[in-house]
Formats: structure tokens, C-alpha cells, sequence
């Protein structure tokens, strides 16, 4: 600020440059803003009725209750982190407690790979086969473990990120009273991330909840179901959306814009409150 | 003088240490948990897709794809162009507009209240389902103008705007801060000293991030399923007439019960998987030229 100042007179290219970077940065806020206000009005006339209630979804009768969807959405969430977050917890402590430093590397361009692979190929590999080859077929359960594999990667790397700021001294401190590796990670490392553990895995269960593609093909399109038998086919509410929008009509189509913005409120909520306690357990993890 | 029995200090075995091997090998066991459904996929891919893909070699990459999907043959080379112009076109949309946000968020913003909004915005954008995305650009942009490859771009861009921020930004906080004093010191504006100073000595770590959000548009179907149309021909135009993608036909195809369409899927998903992983060695190669300059 005071460098500004001391430079003296403005000049225009510089002024201009600043809004120039002030317009991009507003852009972010502007398309939110837009996405929001967009899909909400389109989708306005669907939500009435019984829209979060009936459990009847039919095209034909223009009736679209959107509680099946849900109870899919979320079920398969559950599933994927119940199946993911072991792994990912036990690869992330793996790389940063147990693994000599050549191997580090490695593991952590393995986990990188995980990321690259297109969601869709995840989706293809579960059709063709898990589901058909393991006995799965398209159900809760298929969906939920390609899920738990797409969400592996992320929970893992900010787990890691968070494990690592664990100070040392206090990992030693525990090791110099005698406690077994195992027993200093229980005593020091986790103590110490989990805030920063639990934000992870909620960022995992916002990305597992807005899976589309690989869940469009593998979860069934089964209308109706509310079960909790894993071996069902079912249907969630991105894959309803990406299955059913090409031969949609009017109605059909604001009844999909619905589910789209019921979507995309779980997923920002759950988002900002992983992003909340991530950045909270971080500073305080700096601060002390 | 008698010499003391010297005690093995070692930890004996107790069920104290027999847990910590039982907890240490649990973590090797997840580690294995996650090699398999990674090398699964990736033998898969392989083993079924490179012998459609590489069959009378250039054919799978330029010819066009069947309009009938049970009949076998190759083609998908309109959906390669397809997925470079949509993902290219994002390209030109968000990284420039990412890296200014960037700059607006480290090098004017700090921590003043508008930028902590736009961060704040920006995270929450990051967490936006790729349908929802797809959905907004169909709203706001196809149904008026049609279906395009730059709808595709369009609703890529969206996706890949906060991701290139984010990164960038780190990228930016990265620079030292007596680089820009000692322009400063010369009398340089602050325009001139980002564009002449921070930018480039920013730059690999730029480059690497905007690859890396470039490598995960490239893969994504939700978006350009509602923006980009079905077509089967080549589509050069950018603007015009609906296009086709690499991964909107792998999702098609593996509905499909027909094998000859399944060969398709599994042949574009390596060509897919390929392509992503090309720009993911570049950008690391980036990271790794960041690294050495340190």
C-alpha cells in the first residue's frame, strides 16, 4: 500500500490491469450468482406439491417426487465412504508414518493417478465389469464401491496434507515415552488432525454425492426403490438427471432442474462446512 | 567389580507391539486395497481397448463413428476433435481468467473483504456437481444458441475456473516478495512488475496447475452431455452444429448391450485415458522443473 503511494502519479495501464483483474475475480462470484438464480427459476414450478415428499416418480402421470433419488444419493454416499475412508485413512498414514522416504514418492504419484482417471472409464470398468463379472450387477452397492474409488484419492491427499502438519516434536515425544509406532499415531497424529480429518472426509462425501457419470451407469435406474439391501438397483439424483434429460418434455425437464438444484444445495452445504473445519483445524495447527 | 547384565532394551514382544504390527500391516493391506481397482481399471482399459484401438492402425482415430452402434468397425476421430475443441476452447476461457482472478486474490486483493468473498465463492464453486454445471449452460447458453462445441467449452470452463484460481494463487504466494521490492526499487509499476516480474518467475508452477485442471475438464462427461449435442460426423466448427466428445461416446456406448459398441467404449476410454495422462506428465514435468529451480 505504502509502495503504491510512494510512487506518485498513477498511470493508466496500471489502473487498467487492476480492473482487468478485479473483473475475473468477480466473475467467479457473478456465475454462482447466475448458476443459482438460472436453475432455481426454471426449476420454481416443479418444487410445489409433494416434490420432497412422494416417493412416485412417473414421466407419463407428471408426477415427480424426488424422495427415491435422495435416499439413492445419499445411500450410495454412506456406502462409498464407508468402504473409502478405512483406506484412504490407512494409505495416508502409510506414506507419511510407515513408508521409508523411496518409497513416498511413488505412492503418492499412484494416489495421483487414481485422480487422472476419467470418471467415466471408472463408470465403464463397473459396467462391464464389476457388475457383471463379481455378481454385483447394477446396484446401491456397485455404485457405492466405484464411488469409494473415485473418493480415495481425494480424501487421501488431504488427509496426508493435514497428518503432515502434526509437529514433530510431539510425535517424538510420545515415541521417547516408549509407545509403539501405532500407539504414537493414536496419541499424537491423530489428536492432532482431526478436524482437518473430518473436513476431509466430507469434501469426499460432497464429491461421492455429486458423482454423475460413473453412478448414472452402474446404480441401475431403478424407480421407486427405498431400501437399504445394497444388492438393489436404485437411482440417484445426478444419474437421473444424465439418464433421463435426452428424452425429457417440458415438465419432465423443470422436474430435473429440481433435483439439479436440490443437488446442488447438499453438495454446497456440505462443501462449505468440510471447507470450514479444513481451514479451521489448519490454523490452528499453524497457530500453536 | 562384577559387570551388569546388559538389558535388551528392545520393546518385548507383548500384545502391545503385536497390535502395532497388526495396525502397520492393516495400512499396508489399504495400500494394496487401492493398487487393485487402479490397476484393474487401467489392465482393462488395455487389454480391451488396444486391440480395437490399434487394429489397421490410424483407423480408430480418424474415421468417423458408425451411426449404427451395433455394427463393428472403427471410428471415433470425430470425437477426439471434439473433446480438443471443447476442452481446448475451456482452456482459452479459464486459465487466462484464472490466472487475472489469481492475480487479483495475491497481488491487490491480500486479505480485504472482497477478495475473501471471491475465495470464499471460489471454494464453493469448486464444490458444484459437473451436471449442475452442464445444466446451467444448457439454461443459459444452448437453449438459445444450439448445441455446440463451445457450450462444452463453456460449461468446462465454469469447472475449471476455481480450480485454476486456486492453484495459481498458491503458485503466486510461492514467489518471493523481495522480487517484486527490488522492481519496486526501480521504479517499476505494479502492472508491469506482475507481468515482467512474478508472472515469469511464477510461470512452470502456472503452467502446471492450469495443466492439471486442463487433464480433469478432458475427462468429464455431465457437462457436455446436455451442451454439446450427439453427432457422429466430424464437426470442425467450433461455434456451429452439434459435436460429439471422447467421453459422451464411451457413456453412450457402454449402455449400449451391442460388443461391437462395448469395443468402441473401451478403445475411446484408453485413447481418453492416454490423452489425460499426457497432459499429466507434462504438468508434473513442469512441477519438476519448479522444483530444481528452488
Amino acid at each position: 500500500m505504502l509502495l503504491a503511494e510512494l510512487r506518485g502519479h498513477k498511470h493508466h495501464g496500471d489502473r487498467a490491469f487492476r480492473t482487468l483483474a478485479v473483473g475475473a475475480a468477480a466473475l467467479v462470484v457473478l456465475v454462482l450468482g447466475l448458476i443459482a438464480f438460472t436453475m432455481t427459476r426454471r426449476a420454481w414450478p416443479a418444487f410445489g406439491h409433494d416434490f420432497f415428499t412422494s416417493t412416485r416418480w412417473s414421466a407419463a402421470d407428471g408426477i415427480f417426487g424426488a424422495l427415491p433419488f435422495i435416499w439413492g444419493t445419499l445411500y450410495t454416499a454412506a456406502i462409498a465412504i464407508a468402504l473409502g475412508v478405512p483406506v484412504s485413512l490407512g494409505v495416508a498414514l502409510f506414506i507419511t508414518q510407515v513408508a521409508p522416504p523411496w518409497l513416498k514418492k511413488p505412492m503418492v504419484y499412484l494416489i495421483d493417478l487414481l485422480a487422472v482417471v476419467p470418471s467415466v472409464v471408472f463408470g465403464l470398468w463397473g459396467v462391464l465389469v464389476l457388475s457383471q463379472h463379481f455378481g454385483l450387477g447394477r446396484s446401491f452397492l456397485t455404485a457405492g464401491i466405484i464411488l469409494a474409488i473415485m473418493i480415495v484419492p481425494i480424501i487421501t491427499s488431504l488427509a496426508r496434507e493435514v497428518i503432515e502438519t502434526t509437529p514433530e516434536s510431539e510425535k517424538e515425544a510420545a515415541l521417547a515415552l516408549g509407545a509403539t509406532r501405532w500407539e504414537m499415531i493414536g496419541a499424537s497424529v491423530l489428536p492432532h488432525s482431526k478436524g482437518g480429518l473430518v473436513g476431509a472426509v466430507m469434501l469426499g462425501l460432497g464429491r461421492a454425492m455429486g458423482e454423475t457419470i460413473a453412478a448414472a451407469l452402474v446404480i441401475g435406474s431403478a424407480l421407486g426403490q427405498i431400501t437399504l439391501d445394497p444388492f438393489k438397483s436404485g437411482n440417484s439424483m445426478p444419474a437421473v438427471i444424465a439418464n433421463e434429460w435426452g428424452e425429457a418434455d417440458q415438465d419432465h425437464k423443470a422436474a430435473l432442474i429440481a433435483l439439479a438444484v436440490t443437488l446442488f444445495v447438499i453438495t454446497i452445504a456440505v462443501n462449505l462446512i468440510a471447507t470450514t473445519i479444513v481451514q479451521r483445524s489448519m490454523k490452528r495447527s499453524r497457530g500453536t | 567389580m562384577t559387570a551388569t547384565p546388559m538389558f535388551d532394551l528392545r520393546a518385548r514382544r507383548s500384545w502391545r507391539t503385536t497390535r502395532n504390527t497388526l495396525m502397520l500391516a492393516l495400512m499396508g493391506v489399504a495400500v494394496v486395497l487401492v493398487a487393485i481397482p487402479l490397476f484393474a481399471v487401467l489392465w482393462s482399459v488395455i487389454s480391451r481397448g488396444a486391440a480395437v484401438a490399434f487394429q489397421s492402425f490410424p483407423d480408430f482415430f480418424t474415421h468417423e463413428i458408425p451411426v449404427v452402434s451395433r455394427r463393428p468397425g472403427p471410428g471415433m476421430g470425430p470425437a477426439i476433435l471434439g473433446t480438443l475443441l471443447s476442452t481446448g476452447g475451456a482452456t482459452l476461457i479459464a486459465v487466462p481468467l484464472g490466472i487475472l482472478g489469481a492475480i487479483y486474490l495475491h497481488e491487490y486483493g491480500g486479505t480485504g473483504g472482497f477478495a475473501r468473498l471471491v475465495r470464499f465463492m471460489s471454494t464453493v464453486m469448486t464444490g458444484v456437481p459437473s451436471v449442475v454445471m452442464g445444466l446451467f449452460v444448457y439454461l443459459s447458453w444452448t437453449l438459445t444458441f444450439g448445441y455446440s462445441a463451445f457450450g462444452g467449452a463453456l460449461a468446462l470452463a465454469c469447472l475449471m475456473l476455481p480450480v485454476v484460481i486456486g492453484s495459481c494463487e498458491q503458485m503466486l504466494r510461492l514467489v518471493p516478495e523481495h522480487l517484486r521490492e527490488a522492481a519496486y526499487a526501480l521504479g517499476t509499476t505494479k502492472s508491469r512488475t506482475i507481468l515482467t516480474v512474478v508472472l515469469p518467475a511464477a510461470l512452470p508452477g502456472l503452467v502446471s496447475g492450469s495443466l492439471l485442471a486442463v487433464a480433469r475438464a478432458a475427462g468429464e462427461t455431465a457437462p457436455l452431455l446436455f451442451a454439446v449435442g450427439a453427432a457422429t460426423a466430424y464437426n470442425p466448427q467450433l461455434f456451429r452444429e452439434a459435436n460429439t466428445a471422447l467421453s459422451v461416446q464411451i457413456f453412450a456406448n457402454a449402455n449400449s448391450s451391442f460388443v461391437a459398441a462395448q469395443d468402441r467404449a473401451w478403445a475411446a476410454a484408453l485413447t481418453l485415458v492416454l490423452l489425460t495422462f499426457i497432459v499429466t506428465l507434462v504438468a508434473r514435468s513442469f512441477t519438476a522443473r519448479l522444483a530444481l529451480k528452488r
